[in-house]
């Protein structure tokens, strides 16, 4: 059987190739979701926070001898603690001026951070081996499928419901909503509401190394890969709803799968397509998909 | 009878002192200015890059050495981002308002052909190195420019044929969308149909992609025996990664990297590299020459050993340097049609010669990358396994269509 000259087997394995693309999105723009609804910054560090992850993974390997799965425990935390230094010193200052200083200022951090490890590293990347335990495959019939890439699937799903299920769902998630509403009577009712704040970008920053984590054995542990990817999140983002926690991980599974088949359909295509559906989503909705006009 | 040949002596004197004055006139603004462009940040910068300043230096230091015309030489470099707007502007920019007259590197094929065009219009000299497409001595070609390095006829006659030899006769492109891959993927698929093969396929990815495995899958569906990847650097780099955890070299599929750089090599570590098939003109460990220059090189480049894009800047820059010396001159025209005349010379290339369509002729090497097991450290990657000798290694000068070869 074939759907537009495509035999339906190559169009599953292609939109399971996109759902697993969209775990990376997603992961991702959680991160810039979560950073953005509750700090109201546009963390243009992410990519290179996503990239820090991964570089922490191979320091921690080659320097350390902690494999992958110290790596996915240890690099969010040792890159979380960079992002709280980050909010700590910098950002802070930031809160009360409009949004374009906070864009401005993660963008020239993200330049510098790249540019330190490209002078370090060179631009080639190095190579980071996959866990034994994960290496090799399923032939699922319609293709092969890497038992890595069905990892990172499951893992994303468990790490995006859970975020959202803390921040919607329980109490602690509804101390931050409020935070972000009414700083100053949640800091009335005891609550260390700056010290809630930095937590919070620590998290998402962490969110991003664990991503990167996860990137490592499949790309090039290379000083730009956060560069490439993270305009096509901030796009997932824009088309989610800024600041939306659901719409962002919908979103990027969601535009993995477009993405996954525009690969299949129209290759050259395949890194404007998001743009495109973004450009159309603003005309009809522009506070995104699943964002509230404020 | 002394008093005569005093003022014949001072009156020489003077006649040269007059001459040395023309000489210096001919050199514009004095001073000898050669502008370093290509990825300084991007997918590419460890092929090029800061590592080709530091080439070019070594070169201009080296010149200095024996040269007696006591020329002033500058360098100055910029990043083109692999953008072919970017590097024509900053051409423009070098020549119109600080005075660069030759722009060497220029990897990025599209960015070279917009290059190539800025220069011609200038009348200054381009000795390109870095970009791959052959269309820069064929219909592109131009009495400014000289192609040092390798280009997309000499790779595809070197690996795919290689590759078709011992039994690819069926293949899959994996090309890269822009000049580049395009022009490798034309010429590669006609040295696959004339040997008797069948192209069965292929995909064109956008440059600087993360991800193949939708891409790979294509490949792996459509069940050819080979898979050619019509790509570069980091893109290279993330497609043989990816084979390799979608088990297409364990399914009998095989992949022919069509243009790797050693740098790729040691980013994908030889456990993944081992055995691929590897068309270079230059390698650092070939002999005693290429050994002594290259660790001059990675002394004062962080240890990285070059590859052959910075030995080719390194040798593009001393045969101009020659050419100005010898002419007189840093006009771009009359400089590139010096490059042509003299024989080239030096100690990484050894004697070869600038063909009338601006071909740069010299042997070239099939590579085949070690086992883990057989490298005794870093950069100990390739054994030599066929050295193609110069007249074969490049497309023969009636076939370009290049116009200066017709006149």
């Amino acid at each position: 059987m074939e759907i537009f000259g495509i035999p339906t087997q190559a169009l599953f394995g292609q939109l399971l190739i996109g759902l697993i693309n969209g775990s990376f999105y997603a992961l991702l723009s959680l991160g810039l979701a979560v950073i953005f609804g509750l700090l109201n910054i546009i963390n243009f560090t992410h990519g290179a926070q996503y990239m820090m992850g991964a570089f922490a993974a191979y320091l921690l390997l080659n320097k350390a001898g902690l494999g992958y799965w110290w790596a996915l425990l240890l690099a969010p935390i040792i890159v979380g603690f960079t992002g709280v230094l980050i909010e700590r010193f910098m950002l802070k200052r930031l809160y009360n001026l409009d949004h374009l200083y906070g864009l401005l200022l993660t963008f020239g951090v993200a330049l510098i951070i790249q540019g330190l490890f490209r002078n370090e590293y060179g631009a080639s990347g190095l190579p980071y081996q996959m866990p034994p335990q994960l290496t090799g495959g399923t032939n699922l019939g319609f293709m092969f499928l890497p038992n890595y890439r069905a990892w990172v699937i499951i893992a994303s799903l468990v790490v995006c419901l859970g975020t959202w299920f803390v921040i919607e769902r329980t109490k602690l998630g509804s101390y931050l909503r409020a935070a972000t509403e009414n700083p100053q009577l949640v800091q009335s009712f005891g609550i260390n509401v700056p010290r809630m704040i930095t937590l919070t970008y620590g998290f998402g920053v962490g969110l991003a190394a664990l991503a990167g984590v996860m990137a490592a054995p499949i790309y090039q542990v290379s000083p730009q890969m956060g560069a490439d990817l993270i305009i096509v999140v901030f796009a997932v983002v824009v088309i989610g709803g800024m600041g939306s926690i659901l719409g962002s991980i919908i979103t990027g599974f969601g535009l993995g799968l477009i993405e996954g088949l525009t690969k299949v359909f129209y290759p050259e295509a395949s890194n404007t397509v998001i743009f495109v559906i973004m450009a159309i989503v603003l005309l009809f909705k522009p506070a995104g998909l699943f964002g509230t006009q404020k | 009878m002394t008093m005569k040949r005093k003022l014949t002596a001072t009156l020489v004197g003077a006649a040269m002192a007059a001459l040395a004055g023309a000489a210096a006139a001919e050199v514009s603004g004095g001073v000898v200015k050669i502008g370093v462009m290509n990825d300084m940040s991007g997918l590419y910068a460890d092929i090029g890059g800061p590592g080709s300043v530091v080439a070019a230096n070594m070169a201009v230091e080296d010149f200095q050495k024996t040269s007696k015309a006591g020329l002033k030489i500058e360098i100055v470099s910029a990043d083109h981002q692999n953008k072919p707007d970017v590097g024509s502007t900053v051409a423009r920019q070098w020549i119109d308002t600080e005075g660069v007259d030759m722009i060497v590197d220029v990897p990025t094929s599209s960015v070279a052909l917009a290059v190539n065009q800025v220069i011609r219009e200038k009348g200054k000299a381009f000795v390109n190195t870095g970009a791959a497409t052959a269309d820069l001595t064929g219909k592109a070609c131009s009495p400014n420019t000289v192609h040092w390095l390798y280009d997309t006829w000499m790779l595809a006659n070197g690996t795919g044929k290689a590759v078709v030899e011992t039994g690819g006769d069926t293949w899959f492109f994996l090309t890269a969308d822009y000049a580049f891959g395009h022009a490798l993927e034309r010429d590669t698929a006609a040295v696959v149909e004339k040997a008797g093969g069948k192209v069965l396929g292929k995909v064109r990815h956008p440059l600087a992609t993360q991800d193949f495995s939708s891409f790979l899958l294509q490949a792996q569906a459509s069940k050819a025996k080979v898979i050619g990847l019509a790509n570069a650097g980091g893109d290279t780099i993330n497609s043989i990664k990816q084979a390799a955890e979608f088990g297409i070299v364990q399914g009998g599929q095989k992949l022919a990297g069509l243009l790797v750089f050693i740098t790729d090599v040691h980013g994908l570590g030889l456990k993944t590299a081992q055995g691929l098939q590897i068309t270079e003109s230059f390698y650092w460990d070939l002999n005693d020459q290429t050994r002594e220059w290259s660790k001059r090189f990675a002394e004062r480049h962080g240890g990285k050993m070059p590859s052959m894009d910075h030995a080719g800047v390194y040798a593009g820059v001393l045969h101009y340097l020659k050419a100005v010396e010898a002419g007189n001159t840093d006009d771009g025209t009359k400089t590139v049609a010096k490059m042509k005349e003299l024989p080239t010379d030096d100690p990484l290339f050894g004697k070869g010669e600038v063909r009338v369509d601006g071909r740069k002729v010299h042997p070239v090497y099939l590579f085949e990358v070690k086992k883990p097991e057989e490298s005794k450290g870093p950069y100990d990657y390739y054994h030599v396994r066929a050295t193609i000798p110069a007249e074969q290694a490049f497309r023969p000068l009636n076939e370009g269509g290049c116009e200066l070869v017709k006149s």
